[in-house]
């Protein structure tokens, strides 16, 4: 594939890569090499495997860290090659030739080859696989190691995502046992000790192919309670915090000489999403009129005060096909009442709200339900556990609308699929999203996605509430750290302390 | 007193499997699914079959329970959903932070109830008596969640004199180390425990202040401190034993709370986590061991009753 087809958007690459260097990173490089730096996370890796389910605590310490693809996602949103040397990719789209980078091992000292590679995609694409990525490889009809160092992957259909999609995918000693207490990775650092509940220690791994870690070692330290956290960086027990869950401790933060509070940019959307299936949900003029009737930016302020970003759409900034969508269903109470009395509910409805129970959710359920009443539509809400959620909510699509959080990139792509739990069913928007994934330059599968994003908001799928702020809290002696934390990953190795 | 052992040893037995059965069937009545823990939101309906084959929750409850209870028979906790970890090994990483925990904060908690409850009684005329009194009122009413949030802030936040929380990463092998970031929660521990133990240690010593046989003891020549802790301290601990049990089970339980707080890596925090992730195994696991430590101190506070009081064990190997 041209190196053009990878980047993205120039403009949008250039803008975050800059968004993406930490404060201070300029003048790091007389800083000492042996540094511990301490890292407070709320995200433990409940394993340490990437095909057994998701968990964001095992991406945050162990992509990039640990473990590389062949591809990588920069904190910027672009894809960079990373194991991947160079890749070719035939003029029917079908077949990608990709050489592997000379002198790569694992941690084991093993000499990485394609059959690696090979193996670690079929992992991932295997049976018993809990991959969150699975779906997207099952366009692989065929995976060829001619030599050790040519991977030869041949697609069912073109797959414009296929590099991007191989970015997630850890690239595993096929030889390994046991990858779920213990790593063999080709990373920067090797994983030293992890002491579940507590700590997960990395240590920098001194015959790492590429530049190497600009720090001795790294030790996520978890927490389950975010005042605890702030408090160990407040007394200097850890350097940096990942993710900031609530506005609310930042006071002690900002304007404080001694700490850097960087707002990167979040992928995690907050959704009202409607059972599109089911009356009067199925009507889009009573979507419109309940997403008319909340006034999004007085939520996003009492809740993340001055973060965090509206959206009018499922796509965050950091996706190539963003547009500003914000007033294609403007909060204006009188026209929901006029979308209303259009549907033939000028009289308003009661509906059930299905509330995930931590937060935010109930404290948006509950703004919500004083809004909707202006308009004179009862919500009645019903608080549930995560786990009720996924069965009555995902599996079972037993609900009239429901608010969830959304964390993943480029996922408008689910409005494609009339099955998903929403149930959005428009035939032009699923024929865009197959043929976006199918085009030959990723103009032209911009310029589909753009109208998928349009389609979604005319005819307002769900309310998209705000998207969340990405939020790092550094003690200001440490620098070089992701401020984006795109998709949960942090990478640590060019953080210094001075 | 053999009989009463006995008795004793069955009626354990008994608790322990209607807490097993209490456990599990309360985890199922919850409504969701086990699986859905290892599951992302794009799970095809083969990933979520699967899931369930491979946690069990594909199966008939009865059979779930059997399969569960057989391994636990064997001295088998099982394997964590999650992370494959063994339950019971993790549980026993656990107990090393936890164990200390417990014990040093019920052994400071007894000192200072001692001190509290023996003075408030004694000295019950003076002001630093009702002061005693009043601050074990105060005590009873307040969070221990609360108490460890003010001590952070006093003694790491403002005066920078202890860790905040956490535990050293090489555990035990600097003890110095350890029990500093023990000092804080430990504290909490106490101060909340010992302001409701106090009570009864107060009452206990009043109790005793009044009865005929220290009368007797110091008209025969004892003076004050000898009387009472020749017979005082004898007579007064039969009750006091009761609640030291019911207490030190507390203790554990309280732990819970405060591992969060303080960012502990305990068996409360490993709870914590579990009910977090839907992990039944861990979920299970901790319930049952924490359960049977609890039913082991109460009938070690039995059967130290009866030891200290000879009454006691006539009575009830007596009439019955």
């Amino acid at each position: 594939m041209r190196k053009s087809l990878l980047v993205v958007s120039a403009t949008l690459a250039a803008a975050l890569t800059l968004a993406g260097c930490a404060p201070g990173s300029g003048n790091s490089a007389d800083a000492p090499d042996d540094a511990t730096i301490y890292i407070g996370s709320l995200y433990e890796p409940q394993n340490l495997s990437n095909t057994r389910g998701g968990g964001q605590g095992v991406t945050e310490a162990f992509n990039g860290n640990v473990y590389e693809g062949l591809y990588k996602l920069t904190d910027g949103g672009e894809v960079e090659a990373l194991l991947a040397e160079s890749e070719e990719v035939s003029e029917d789209g079908l077949t990608y030739t990709i050489t592997l980078r000379d002198g790569v091992t694992f941690h084991s000292g093993k000499e990485l080859t394609s059959a690696d590679v090979k193996a670690s995609v079929e992992a991932v694409t295997a049976e018993d696989s809990q991959s969150a990525r699975k779906s997207a490889f099952s366009v692989i009809s065929d995976i060829e190691t001619p030599d050790e160092s040519t991977v030869v992957f041949t697609l069912s259909q073109r797959s414009i995502s296929f590099l991007y999609n191989l970015s997630y995918i850890w690239v595993v000693n096929a030889d390994a046992e046991d990858l779920t207490q213990s790593e063999d990775g080709t990373g920067p650092y090797t994983l030293d000790e992890w002491k579940q509940g507590s700590t997960l220690t990395l240590v920098r791994w001194d015959d790492y192919w590429g530049e190497g870690a600009r720090n001795a070692e790294v030790v996520f330290t978890y927490f389950t309670d975010a005042t605890a956290e702030n408090n160990a960086l407040l007394t200097g027990e850890v350097d940096i915090i990942t993710t900031v869950q609530s506005p609310d401790s930042l006071t002690q933060f900002d304007g404080n000489d001694d700490y850097v509070v960087s707002e990167g940019t979040s992928t995690t959307k907050e959704l009202l999403a409607f059972n599109d299936r089911v009356a009067p949900f199925d009507d889009a003029l009573v979507r419109k009129a309940v997403y008319s009737a909340v006034d999004t930016e007085k939520l996003l302020t009492s809740i993340w005060g001055d973060y965090g970003t509206l959206i009018g759409s499922m796509v965050p900034p950091t996706d190539p096909w963003y547009e500003d969508l914000t007033g294609v269903n403007p909060y204006d109470p009188d026209l929901s009442r006029d979308l209303l009395a259009q549907a033939g509910l000028a009289d308003g409805f009661t509906f059930t709200l299905d509330t995930p129970s931590y937060d935010p959710h109930p404290v948006v359920a509950e703004f919500l339900q004083s809004q909707l009443a202006e308009v004179g539509i009862t919500v009645e809400i019903n608080t549930i556990s995560a786990d009720e959620w996924y069965t009555k909510i995902f599996q079972e699509r037993d609900f009239a609308a429901t608010l969830q959080e959304h964390v993943n990139d480029r996922d408008v792509v689910w409005y494609g699929n009339p099955d998903f739990y929403w149930g959005y069913d428009n035939a032009d928007v699923q024929q865009w999203v197959a043929d976006a994934e199918q085009a030959a330059t990723t103009d032209e599968q911009t310029a589909l996605l753009k109208q998928v994003n349009a389609q979604i908001a005319e005819d307002a799928a769900s309310v998209w509430l705000y998207l969340y702020p990405q939020i790092v809290v550094a003690s200001s002696d440490v620098s070089g750290y992701p401020v984006n934390g795109l998709n949960s990953q942090f990478f640590a190795y060019d953080i210094v302390k001075s | 007193m053999l009989p009463y052992l006995l008795r004793r040893t069955a009626f354990l037995v008994v608790s322990l499997v209607v807490a097993m059965v209490a456990i599990f069937v309360l985890l199922r009545l919850l409504p969701g699914d086990p699986a859905n823990a290892l599951l992302s939101i794009d799970a095809t309906p083969e990933q979520i079959a699967a899931a369930r084959a491979q946690v069990g929750s594909d199966q008939p409850l009865p059979q779930q329970f059997a399969a569960w209870a057989g391994q636990l028979l064997q001295g088998d906790l099982g394997d964590s959903y999650i992370s494959s970890r063994p339950v019971g090994a993790e549980i026993g990483l656990r107990f090393g932070v936890t164990l200390p925990l417990t014990l040093l904060s019920f052994g400071l908690a007894l000192v200072l109830s001692l001190v509290i409850g023996i003075t408030a009684a004694v000295k019950a005329d003076r002001w630093y008596g009702v002061v005693l009194s009043g601050f074990s009122q105060l005590g009873v009413a307040v969070p221990v969640f609360w108490v460890g949030v003010i001590l952070v802030w006093i003694f790491a936040l403002q005066m920078g004199l202890l860790p905040s929380g956490g535990f050293p990463r090489d555990d035990w092998e600097d003890p110095a180390d350890a029990l500093r970031s023990l000092a804080l929660p430990v504290i909490t521990i106490a101060i909340v425990m010992s302001a409701s133990l106090s009570r009864y240690v107060r009452s206990a010593t009043l109790d005793v202040l009044g009865s005929d046989y220290l009368r007797t003891a110091r008209a025969g020549g004892s003076g004050f401190t000898e009387a009472l802790l020749r017979h005082g301290v004898r007579n007064g601990s039969v009750p006091v034993i009761a609640i030291l049990g019911i207490e030190l089970s507390t203790t554990l339980l309280g732990a819970v709370v405060v591992e969060s707080v303080f960012t502990l890596s305990g068996l409360g925090s490993m709870l914590l986590t579990a009910i977090q992730q839907h992990d039944y195994a861990n979920i299970q696991g901790v319930l049952i061991v924490s359960t049977l430590f609890v039913l082991f101190v109460g009938f070690a506070a039995d059967i130290v009753q009866r030891l200290v009081d000879p009454r006691l064990r006539t009575s009830v190997s007596g009439n019955r």
